[in-house]
């Protein structure tokens, strides 16, 4: 066979070389299998130090006692007990370090998430104490007659 | 062209061990090996969805959106909720609109009100990433940029991410997106960052009705390890061969 016949494979298999001697370069060390199988597992491992490091926002209620242990208890005593306080004051990131104080939601939008009436009898929705948004305080926040923080009695 | 005898075997060998040549540069898992791997793992994450539980709130679309910074405005989530609507002419309506980030406040749906006389069953589905067993996402990947860890979470590597998008195309559960800023796909991440600190995911923290919870299959005292055990659970789309570990209790046969 005449060597110009041969000439597209040795370019072929110099171009398939470059890749390889790139790839050991260019590829981060710690790629490989560390989980189950290659189909699974393979990939960079300080990807997963990358996720751990990602920032926490949303604190949790235990977090909240620590300063405000009088109103988690006033809280944790009503029917709205279940609710996370950042559900409504916002995540707390970093509070109080840098952020000093924090949003709170008080817009209808917010109570009527749970307590617009659908009429879904069937659904734990229709367990929900709810109202009709257009007929009932149309122009109020909830809050100017409700207590969030103890829905069971109604204050002045 | 005639070929002889000898030179048809001497093609053929040659062929064939240039073909089976290549294969030697990967690194190939022995059973005992890929074993070890997974043993070595205390921890297999899964979800439990509560579909009787939800009320539609939408609470736990919103803490993860701002949990994991996801565009807030952007129509795309790693978690959503859908409601169904069954009307009592035999029609099922469905709709998730902003993936339930605002909540379920009136009966609109799709610009039409449903007059809730006639409807004759009504509920919602959380939903989300799945984090299968055999996650087909995963197998997809031509670059190596999402895996499953030990833990059973599946991951995206950003960094490595080059944006071609065959895994949201290969999730049977529409779980995955296009992140609108970082330019990769993005999905659900178990909270691995908050998991792996101690505290709940963001949207099974912010249910305030119990409808979303995570266990650690792993651990047989988790409490929601068993229900997930002892209870009637299903998954969705369990035909797939994906083995998903998001139970639900409580699914319709009509949810999809």
């Amino acid at each position: 066979m005449k060597w110009h016949v041969l000439h597209p494979l040795w370019v072929g298999l110099g171009v398939v070389g470059l890749i390889i001697l790139g790839g050991r370069f260019l590829v981060p060390d710690d790629f490989g299998v560390h989980g189950r199988s290659f189909t699974y597992g393979y990939h960079r491992l300080s990807s997963l130090d990358d996720w751990k490091a990602f920032p926490v926002k949303y604190q949790g209620r235990e977090s909240c006692t620590e300063c405000h242990e009088e109103n988690v208890q006033l809280v944790s005593s009503s029917v709205h007990a279940p609710i996370q306080c950042e559900n409504c004051h916002g995540p707390a990131v970093n509070h109080p370090d840098s952020v000093q104080s924090l949003t709170v939601d008080t817009s209808r939008e917010l109570c009527l998430r749970c307590h617009a009436y659908l009429g879904y009898p069937n659904s734990n929705r229709g367990a929900m104490p709810s109202v009709e948004d257009r007929t009932h305080r149309r122009r109020r926040e909830c809050s100017s007659c409700h207590d969030p923080h103890n829905p069971g009695e109604k204050s002045e | 062209m005639s070929c002889s005898r000898r030179d048809f075997l001497k093609e053929a060998i040659s062929t064939t061990a240039a073909s089976v040549l290549p294969l030697s540069a990967f690194v190939l898992l022995s059973t005992e090996e890929a074993k070890a791997a997974v043993a070595n793992s205390k921890v297999r994450y899964a979800f439990l969805i509560d579909t009787n539980k939800c009320v539609g709130c939408g609470m736990c679309v919103r803490a993860c959106k701002i949990e994991n910074d996801v565009p807030y405005d952007a129509p795309v989530t790693r978690n959503w909720v859908e409601r169904y609507i069954f009307t009592k002419d035999g029609k099922i309506h469905i709709d998730s609109p902003m993936g339930g980030r605002d909540g379920f406040t009136d009966n609109e749906m799709y610009g039409e009100e449903i007059d809730p006389k006639d409807v004759t069953k009504a509920f919602f589905v959380p939903k989300g990433c799945n984090h299968c067993d055999n996650p087909p996402c995963v197998q997809v990947c031509p670059v190596g940029a999402t895996y499953q860890t030990n833990e059973g979470v599946v991951l995206v590597d950003r960094d490595w991410c080059m944006g071609c998008a065959y895994c949201i195309m290969a999730c049977p559960f529409g779980a995955r997106y296009f992140h609108p800023v970082h330019k990769v796909a993005d999905k659900c991440t178990f909270c691995y960052h908050r998991i792996n600190k101690g505290l709940q995911p963001a949207c099974v923290q912010s249910c305030a009705f119990g409808a979303r919870r995570f266990a650690n299959l792993k651990d047989p005292d988790d409490p929601v390890t068993k229900i997930i055990t002892t209870e009637r659970v299903a998954v969705l789309k369990d035909l797939y061969g994906t083995k998903p570990h998001a139970f639900y209790l409580g699914l319709d046969h009509d949810v999809r």
